[in-house]
C-alpha cells in the first residue's frame, strides 16, 4: 500500500503541470495542433485517476487550453469533481474552470446547487469568495433562484471580503431572478452605508448598474447618494455616484438644480481629471434636463465648455477624445456655446486617430452652416479619398449625407451641387451605404423639380456605366442599390432625358441580369416608362421607325428576363412582353397607343413623410394580422419568415415609398384593368419580398470591362488625372467644379485667412438666398396623422434582463414577499463529515449521470453531449474494477426489466404538498401581486389570477389569487426538496362537463399531475361564515394517494373553524385512483373590508416516499421525472440510486462501494412496491 | 508575445467566437501607435455601440478592457494600471489577481494593497494545504524550470512512469 501510494508521487511528479504545457506549447510551435491533441489525451487520462490532485492539474491546464479556443465543455463533470475538493487548491482550480468554459445554459450546472450552497457558507473565508467569484460567471436562472437567499445571507456577513463580492453577486441574481430584488432592496440599501469602503463602493456599483437601465425607480435614492456625494472622498465611487445623478436627472429636474453648485465645486477642486470629466458629463446632463429657468446656467455651460477645450487640446489622446465626446452632448443642447469652438474641431479632423476623427465628425454636424457646408463636405471628401479604412470611409460618407439632409436640405443652396457630391460618392471603393445614396437621389429628384433635368441626365450617364461604377468589389459593397435610384429617376422622369434610346438600351443589357432580383424588377418596370415615353413622342412625330425600332429591341431583349430565376424579373417581364406584344400587332394596324400609355404613369409624385406609411388608417374590416391560408405548421418556417423579413426591411421600404405610393398619387386612371394589375404587382411585388420561399439572385462581380462610349466623346470635359479616385466618367459631374467656381472664395479664406476664417464664415452666413424652389416639406401624410405623435416605446430588446427588472422598490414589502429558502440538505443531520460525503456524493453523481446519458442513447435523442458522456462512461468503466461494474450493471437489467413489465405505475413523486391561496378581495381593486414567502413553505412558483364574481347576494366581485405549488417532502429526514411545475387551470367548459350535478358553481383551483382541486366557495348570512367546498381529483390512472390532508393558516379576519387545535384537517386517508371526494370547511370571517388572503397546503404521499422512507435515503438532486438517492449504512458502505420515470415506468440505477448491499438495496425496493 | 485579458463576462461566447473577438482586438489594439487614445468604439462583434474597448500597451503586453458606458473611461485606465502594477508586485496566476479586481464584470476591488494581501492570503493557505507532500513535486518542478538543454529534455520524462509501473511493485 505505501509502495503503490509512492508509486502515485512518482507518478505525478512527472506529470507535466501547466507550466510544462505553456512552455512545450511554445517550444512546438510549428506542429502545435499535433502537440496539443496528445497533450489532450494526457489529460484525458489524467482525468480517470481518482487522485484528486493528477485532475485538479488536469483541470488547470484545461483552463490554459480552453484560452486558446480549445473546447473543454466535455471535462464538465471533471471540473465539478474539482470544484467540490475540500482544499481550497483544488477548489480554486475548479471554479477557475467553471467561470472560463461554464455558462448559463451549461447542463452540469443543475448538479452545483448544493455544493455551492456549501461553499457560499463555509467557514473559510476562501472558499466562499472563490465560490461568490465562479458563481458571478456562470449563474443560471434556476441557481439564482436557488442561491438567492444564501447570497443575501452573506450580505450581512462579518467580513468585508464576503460582503463586497455578495453585494456584486445580488446584481447578477437579479438579472437571473428579478423576483429578488424587491426583497433583498432594504438590506442592498443598508450596505451603501457600510463601514467597509470597499463593500459601500460595491453596493453603489450595483445600484447604479440597476438604476441606469430603470431610472425612475431609484429616484428615491437621491438623498442618500446626494450625502455619499458631498461626504465621500473615494473617487471610484464619486465617479459612480456622479454618472447615476446623470441618469436620474433627467426624470427630477429639482435634483438637477440641487447638484449644479457641489458638482461645480468639485470641478474647480478636483485633480483627478477622471472625476473632472464625470463632473462635466453630469453637470451637462443637468443643464439639458432644465434647460430653462436657471438664471447662471450660462455660466455652468461656460465653465464646462472652457474645461472642455482645456481637455481637448491637451496631449494626452485620451482626454481629446473625451473632451470631444462630451461636447457633442453639449452640442445637442446648447449649439451656439459648441460652435465658437470650430477651429478646434476642424483642427481634431486631421488627427491621425481615427477615433478622435470620428468624434470630431460628430461635432461636425451642429456647425455646418449654409455658407460653409461646401467647404466642409469637400475636406471630408479628401478625407475620404485619404481614409485607408472602409469602416472609416462609411462613416464619413454617412456622416457628408447627413450633415447636407439634415432639416430637408436646409443647409443646401446648390442642389446640382449636391447631385455631384452624391454622384461620385457612388464612386467610392466598397461602401455599404448603397441604400442610403439611392435613398438621396431619390429623395432630392422629387422634392427639388428644378434640378431634376440635371438629375436625370447624371442618372442616365450613371446607368450607361453600370458596371465602372460599381466596379469590381461588388460582392461586398451595396452601391447596385443606386442603379435602383438611377432607374427609378430615368423611368419617372423620361421626358427630361436627353436620349431616351439610349437609356433604354442600357437598362437592357446583359449585364443588368447580374444585379439582384428586386434591382432588376425596378429596370423592368421602368423600361416599360421610358418605352411608354418614347412611343408617345415617336406617335405625336408620327415617326413610325422609332417605334418599330424600340418595339423590337424590347422584344429581342425581354426574354433575357423572362427566364430570370428571380420569380418578380420573370412576371414582370412577361407581363411587359404580352403588352409589347399586343402593341406592336396594334401598331401594324395602325392603332394608337399614345393615350393610353399616357394615363398609365400620369400623376406628379410628392415626398412622403417618414411614417406615413405608419399612419395610414387600416381600413375598416380588414385583418391585417389574420392569416389568409392556412398557417404553415412547423416553427422554423416562422423564423425564416421573420430572418426574410428582416434582411429585406429596406428593400421592402424603398419598394413602398418609391412605387406604391406613387400609384396612389397617380389619379382619374380611366383604364382599370392597367391599372388593376399593376396594382396587383405592386402587392405581388410586397408578398415576394416577405416570402421565405422566393429565391433571390445574389448579385454577381462584374467584370470589370472598361468600355469607351464613342458617342459621349464631345461631352467629356478636360478633367485633372486624379490617380486617388478611381475613375472619373466622361459627362459624369464632379464635385470639384462647383468648388473652382463657388468655393474660390473659400479656398482663399483658408488659404491666407485660416484664423479668421470661422468669425468671418458666423458673420456672414446669416442669408445666403434660396436659389432653387425646393420642397422642404415634411413630406405627405394621411388625412388627419400628425408626424409629431410618437408613442413611448421601451426599445429596449425583449430578452433584455433589465426590462424584467423595472421593478417599483418603493412599495413597502408585503410580509409575504421573501426569497424562498430552500431547506433541504440544511445541515440538521450532516455534521463535521460533510467534505468528505460531499466528495463521495459528487462521484456518484457523476457515475449516475453517466449511466443515465447511457439510456438516453437507447432513445432516439442522441446529443453529441451525450456521445461525449458515453465515451467517457466507457473508459471509465474500463479502467475500473471491471467485475464489480459487470455485476452491477447486470443487477440493474435485472431490475429494470423487471419494473418495466410490471408496469406499475409507481409515480416517482413523492409527498407532494400543494399549496394554494384563496386571495379574497372585496371590491374591484387589482390585489397586489401577492408573493409567498412564509419560510415554511418555501418556493414561489407560479401565479394564476382569476377574476370572477363570487356571491350574487353580496354582489361583490371578489378576486381570486391563486397559488399553486409543489414541495417534496422527506418525510424521515425532514428535509424538503421543491421543484417547480406551471400548473394549468383547466378551462371552465371542461370542468362544467366533469361536475355539473354536484355543484354547480366548482371552480378550479389548482392541478398537478397528480391531483386536481376544484373548490366552491359560499356565504351564510349574516356573512361572516364562509364556506369553501374542495373537491379532490385523484388523477393517476392506477396509484393512491395517502394522507392527503390540508393545512391552512389562518389569519385574524379569517379563521378556520376546526374541532382540533391542530392546523391541518385530514381530508382522506385514502383516494384511490381516478376517484374523487369532497370536504366543506367553515371559515369564519371577521373583518371584510380588506383583501385576505388564506393559504393552505395539500400533502400527500406517493412513490418517492416509499423509496426514501423505506431505503432510508435521502434526495440528493430533483430533476424534473429523475431523483438522485443517496445513502449511508450503518457501516459506512455508500450508496447511491438514480430514479426516474419514463413512461409510467419506475427506472433505477444503482451505484455502491458494497456490491452485496445494493444488490439486497435494489431487492428490497422491488418487494416494497411489488407490495403496493 | 501578447496578452490579451476581459473581464470573465465575454466567455459567455462560445471558444469560436471568443478565439475571433480576440484575434480581432488583436488587430485593432496592436495596429494602434502608442500616441493615439486608448478607446475604441465597439463594433457588432463585442456587442454594439455601447460598448468600448479600453486597452493600455505596456511593453509587449496590451491589457484590453471591453466595458458599456456605465463605466467611466479614465477610471479603467486607472483600474489597468492598478491591474498592472498588482502584477507588477507578484506576478502569478493572473487569472485570480484579475478575479480579485473584477468580478462578473463588475469592478470589485481598486486598492492595490488591499488586493495583493488577498492573494497573498491565498496563496498562503495553498502552500498550507499542499504540505509536506508537495515538496517532491516542487522539486521536479524547479529542475524543471532550470532551462534543461534540449537534449536532456529528448530523453523524454514523461514514459518513466510507465517504465516504473512495468516493474510489478
Amino acid at each position: 500500500m505505501a509502495l503503490r501510494k509512492v508509486k502515485g508521487n512518482l507518478e505525478r511528479m512527472f506529470d507535466k503541470n501547466l507550466t510544462d504545457l505553456v512552455r512545450g506549447i511554445r517550444n512546438n510551435k510549428d506542429i502545435e495542433m499535433k502537440y496539443i491533441t496528445q497533450c489532450m489525451e494526457e489529460i484525458k487520462a489524467e482525468l480517470r485517476q481518482d487522485n484528486v490532485a493528477v485532475k485538479a492539474n488536469a483541470v488547470a491546464k484545461l483552463t490554459y487550453l480552453q484560452m486558446l479556443g480549445y473546447d473543454i465543455s466535455w471535462a464538465g463533470f471533471n471540473i465539478i469533481e474539482v470544484m467540490s475538493s475540500p482544499k481550497f487548491t483544488y477548489k480554486r482550480i475548479g471554479y477557475l474552470a467553471a467561470s472560463q468554459c461554464f455558462h448559463q445554459d451549461t447542463e452540469v450546472l443543475m448538479l452545483t446547487t448544493n455544493m455551492i450552497r456549501k461553499d457560499l457558507n463555509s467557514q473559510n473565508m476562501y472558499d466562499a469568495g472563490t465560490a461568490l467569484t465562479g458563481l458571478s460567471c456562470f449563474i443560471s436562472n434556476d441557481l439564482a433562484r436557488d442561491l438567492a437567499n444564501d447570497v443575501m445571507t452573506l450580505l450581512s456577513s462579518t467580513k468585508p471580503y464576503i460582503r463586497k463580492k455578495a453585494v456584486l453577486l445580488m446584481y447578477k441574481v437579479f438579472l437571473k431572478y428579478p423576483e429578488a430584488l424587491r426583497p433583498a432592496f432594504p438590506r442592498l440599501k443598508e450596505k451603501l452605508e457600510d463601514p467597509d469602503p470597499g463593500v459601500q463602493s460595491a453596493a453603489v456599483n450595483v445600484i447604479c448598474e440597476l438604476a441606469r437601465k430603470n431610472p425612475k425607480n431609484y429616484l428615491s435614492l437621491a438623498p442618500v447618494f446626494f450625502k455619499l456625494m458631498t461626504s465621500s472622498t473615494n473617487n471610484w465611487m464619486l465617479i459612480k455616484i456622479i454618472k447615476l445623478f446623470g441618469a436620474l436627472t433627467p426624470l427630477e429636474p429639482r435634483l438637477g438644480k440641487k447638484l449644479i453648485e457641489p458638482l461645480t465645486n468639485l470641478i474647480h477642486s478636483t485633480t483627478a481629471m477622471s472625476l473632472l470629466y464625470e463632473c462635466i458629463n453630469t453637470v451637462i446632463a443637468v443643464l439639458i434636463s432644465i434647460s430653462s429657468g436657471m438664471p447662471n446656467h450660462t455660466a455652468s455651460i461656460q465653465l464646462c465648455v472652457q474645461k472642455l477645450r482645456i481637455l481637448i487640446e491637451d496631449s494626452d489622446q485620451n482626454l481629446k477624445y473625451l473632451g470631444l465626446l462630451a461636447m457633442s452632448k453639449i452640442l445637442q443642447s446648447h449649439p451656439k456655446s459648441v460652435q465658437t469652438h470650430k477651429d478646434l474641431v476642424l483642427q481634431c479632423l486631421d488627427d491621425k486617430d481615427e477615433s478622435i476623427r470620428l468624434r470630431a465628425l460628430d461635432l461636425l454636424y451642429g456647425m455646418v452652416s449654409r455658407k460653409n457646408v461646401m467647404e466642409i463636405v469637400r475636406k471630408l471628401m479628401t478625407h475620404m479619398d485619404k481614409a485607408e479604412g472602409s469602416n472609416y470611409r462609411d462613416e464619413l460618407l454617412q456622416k457628408i449625407i447627413l450633415i447636407c439632409s439634415q432639416n430637408n436640405y436646409q443647409l443646401i443652396t446648390n442642389f446640382e451641387w449636391y447631385i455631384s457630391v452624391l454622384v461620385e460618392l457612388c464612386r467610392m471603393e466598397g461602401t455599404q451605404h448603397g441604400c442610403l445614396i439611392a435613398r438621396q437621389l431619390l429623395d432630392v429628384a422629387i422634392r427639388v423639380s428644378a434640378v431634376r433635368e440635371f438629375t436625370v441626365g447624371q442618372m442616365a450617364l450613371l446607368l450607361e456605366n453600370a458596371n465602372v461604377v460599381m466596379g469590381p468589389t461588388t460582392v461586398r459593397s451595396s452601391i447596385a442599390e443606386v442603379l435602383y435610384a438611377a432607374a427609378w429617376i430615368c423611368g419617372e422622369f423620361s421626358q427630361l432625358l436627353s436620349n431616351p434610346l439610349s437609356s433604354l438600351e442600357s437598362l437592357l443589357s446583359h449585364k443588368v441580369i447580374s444585379l439582384p432580383g428586386y434591382i432588376q424588377g425596378v429596370f423592368i418596370q421602368n423600361v416599360f416608362k421610358i418605352y411608354a415615353r418614347i412611343v408617345i413622342t415617336a406617335e405625336e412625330e408620327e415617326d413610325k421607325e422609332t417605334i418599330e425600332e424600340v418595339t423590337n429591341l424590347l422584344l429581342e431583349r425581354l426574354p433575357h428576363f423572362t427566364s430570370s430565376g428571380d420569380i418578380e424579373v420573370q412576371e414582370r417581364a412577361t407581363c411587359l412582353m404580352q403588352l409589347v406584344n399586343s402593341i406592336q400587332k396594334g401598331i401594324q394596324n395602325c392603332e394608337k397607343f399614345s393615350l393610353e400609355l399616357q394615363e398609365l404613369f400620369a400623376g406628379e409624385m410628392n415626398p412622403v413623410a417618414p411614417k406615413a406609411q405608419k399612419k395610414v388608417p387600416i381600413p375598416e374590416g380588414l385583418d391585417l394580422d389574420g392569416w389568409i391560408n392556412t398557417p404553415p405548421s412547423s416553427d422554423l418556417d416562422d423564423d425564416a419568415d421573420d430572418k426574410e423579413f428582416f434582411g429585406n426591411a429596406f428593400k421592402k421600404d424603398l419598394f413602398t415609398k418609391a412605387e406604391s405610393n406613387g400609384d396612389n398619387s397617380r389619379k382619374d386612371s380611366k383604364e382599370i384593368s392597367e391599372d388593376e394589375l399593376q396594382k396587383r404587382r405592386e402587392a405581388r411585388k410586397l408578398e415576394q419580398a416577405n416570402n421565405p420561399y422566393y429565391v433571390k439572385v445574389s448579385s454577381a462581380t462584374h467584370s470589370p470591362k472598361f468600355q469607351k462610349h464613342d458617342n459621349d466623346f464631345d461631352n467629356i470635359p478636360v478633367t485633372p488625372l486624379n490617380l486617388n479616385v478611381p475613375l472619373k466618367l466622361a459627362g459624369m459631374t464632379s464635385v470639384d467644379k462647383y468648388l473652382i467656381v463657388e468655393g474660390r472664395q473659400s479656398k482663399k479664406h483658408k488659404k491666407h485667412k485660416k484664423n479668421k476664417k470661422h468669425h468671418q464664415a458666423s458673420s456672414s452666413e446669416e442669408d445666403v438666398p434660396d436659389t432653387l424652389l425646393v420642397n422642404r416639406d415634411i413630406g405627405e401624410m394621411p388625412e388627419g396623422a400628425s408626424v409629431s405623435d410618437e408613442e413611448d416605446v421601451d426599445t429596449r430588446p425583449l430578452d433584455d434582463p433589465h426590462r424584467a427588472l423595472d421593478i417599483d422598490l418603493d412599495i413597502p414589502l408585503s410580509p409575504t414577499e421573501k426569497i424562498p429558502t430552500r431547506s433541504h440538505r440544511e445541515s440538521s443531520n450532516i455534521n463535521n463529515k460533510v467534505p468528505i460525503e460531499e466528495n463521495i456524493m459528487t462521484s456518484n453523481i457523476k457515475t449516475d449521470i453517466e449511466k443515465k446519458s447511457k439510456k438516453k442513447m437507447k432513445g432516439k435523442k442522441e446529443s453529441k453531449l451525450t456521445k461525449e458522456k458515453r465515451k467517457r462512461s466507457k473508459n471509465v468503466e474500463k479502467s475500473s474494477d471491471q467485475c464489480n461494474e459487470l455485476e452491477k450493471e447486470a443487477e440493474e437489467k435485472i431490475i429494470d426489466n423487471y419494473l418495466n413489465n410490471k408496469s406499475d405505475a409507481s409515480q416517482s413523486k413523492s409527498k407532494e404538498l400543494t399549496n394554494l391561496e384563496l386571495l379574497l378581495l372585496e371590491d374591484n381593486n387589482n390585489g397586489l401581486q401577492q408573493e409567498n414567502g412564509d419560510s415554511v413553505h418555501p418556493p414561489v412558483e407560479e401565479i394564476i389570477e382569476e377574476k370572477k364574481s363570487l356571491d350574487p347576494v353580496d354582489k361583490n366581485k371578489k378576486k381570486k389569487e391563486k397559488k399553486a405549488k409543489k414541495e417534496k417532502k422527506s418525510k424521515r429526514s425532514g428535509r424538503k426538496e421543491s421543484f417547480k411545475q406551471y400548473e394549468e387551470i383547466e378551462s371552465p367548459k371542461e370542468y362544467e362537463d366533469f361536475k355539473e350535478e354536484k355543484l354547480p358553481n366548482m371552480k378550479s383551483l389548482t392541478q398537478n399531475s397528480d391531483i386536481k382541486v376544484n373548490y366552491h366557495a359560499s356565504f351564510e348570512h349574516p356573512c361572516t361564515d364562509l364556506f369553501i367546498g374542495f373537491e379532490i381529483t385523484n388523477q393517476i390512472m392506477n396509484g393512491n394517494i395517502g394522507d392527503l390532508s390540508l393545512a391552512v393558516q389562518c389569519l385574524q379576519s379569517l379563521q378556520l373553524m376546526t374541532q382540533n387545535s391542530s392546523d391541518s384537517i385530514l381530508i382522506t386517508p385514502e383516494l384511490s385512483a381516478m376517484s374523487s371526494t369532497i370536504k366543506q370547511l367553515r371559515f369564519q370571517v371577521d373583518d371584510d373590508s380588506i383583501p385576505l388572503k388564506l393559504r393552505g397546503t395539500f400533502s400527500y404521499k406517493l412513490v418517492l416516499d416509499i423509496l426514501t422512507s423505506e431505503g432510508n435515503l435521502s434526495v440528493v438532486e430533483l430533476v424534473e421525472e429523475t431523483a438522485s438517492l443517496y445513502g449511508q449504512s450503518l457501516r459506512h458502505h455508500h450508496i447511491c440510486l438514480l430514479a426516474k420515470m419514463k413512461s409510467k415506468s419506475l427506472y433505477v440505477d444503482g451505484k455502491s462501494d458494497n456490491s452485496t448491499l445494493l444488490a439486497n438495496a435494489l431487492d428490497h425496493l422491488k418487494q416494497e412496491f411489488h407490495r403496493l | 508575445m501578447a496578452n490579451q485579458d476581459y473581464p470573465s463576462f465575454i466567455s459567455i461566447f462560445v471558444e469560436e467566437m471568443q478565439q475571433q473577438i480576440i484575434k480581432e482586438t488583436f488587430q485593432l489594439v496592436s495596429k494602434r501607435d502608442d500616441n493615439v487614445c486608448n478607446f475604441l468604439e465597439g463594433g457588432s462583434l463585442i456587442g454594439g455601440s455601447d460598448y468600448k474597448l479600453i486597452y493600455r500597451h505596456y511593453a509587449t503586453l496590451y491589457f484590453v478592457f471591453c466595458v458599456d458606458s456605465s463605466e467611466s473611461e479614465l477610471g479603467i485606465l486607472d483600474l489597468i494600471q492598478v491591474f498592472v502594477e498588482t502584477l507588477d508586485k507578484c506576478f502569478e496566476n493572473v487569472h485570480y489577481i484579475l478575479n480579485e479586481l473584477v468580478m462578473g464584470g463588475m469592478v470589485l476591488e481598486t486598492n492595490m494593497t488591499e488586493i495583493i494581501t488577498r492573494i497573498e492570503d491565498q496563496n498562503k493557505l495553498e502552500k498550507q494545504e499542499a504540505g509536506l507532500a508537495a515538496a517532491p513535486a516542487r522539486a521536479v518542478s524547479a529542475v524543471k524550470n532550470m532551462n534543461l538543454p534540449q537534449q536532456i529534455k529528448d530523453i523524454r520524462l514523461p514514459d518513466l512512469p510507465a517504465a516504473i509501473k512495468d516493474l510489478k511493485f
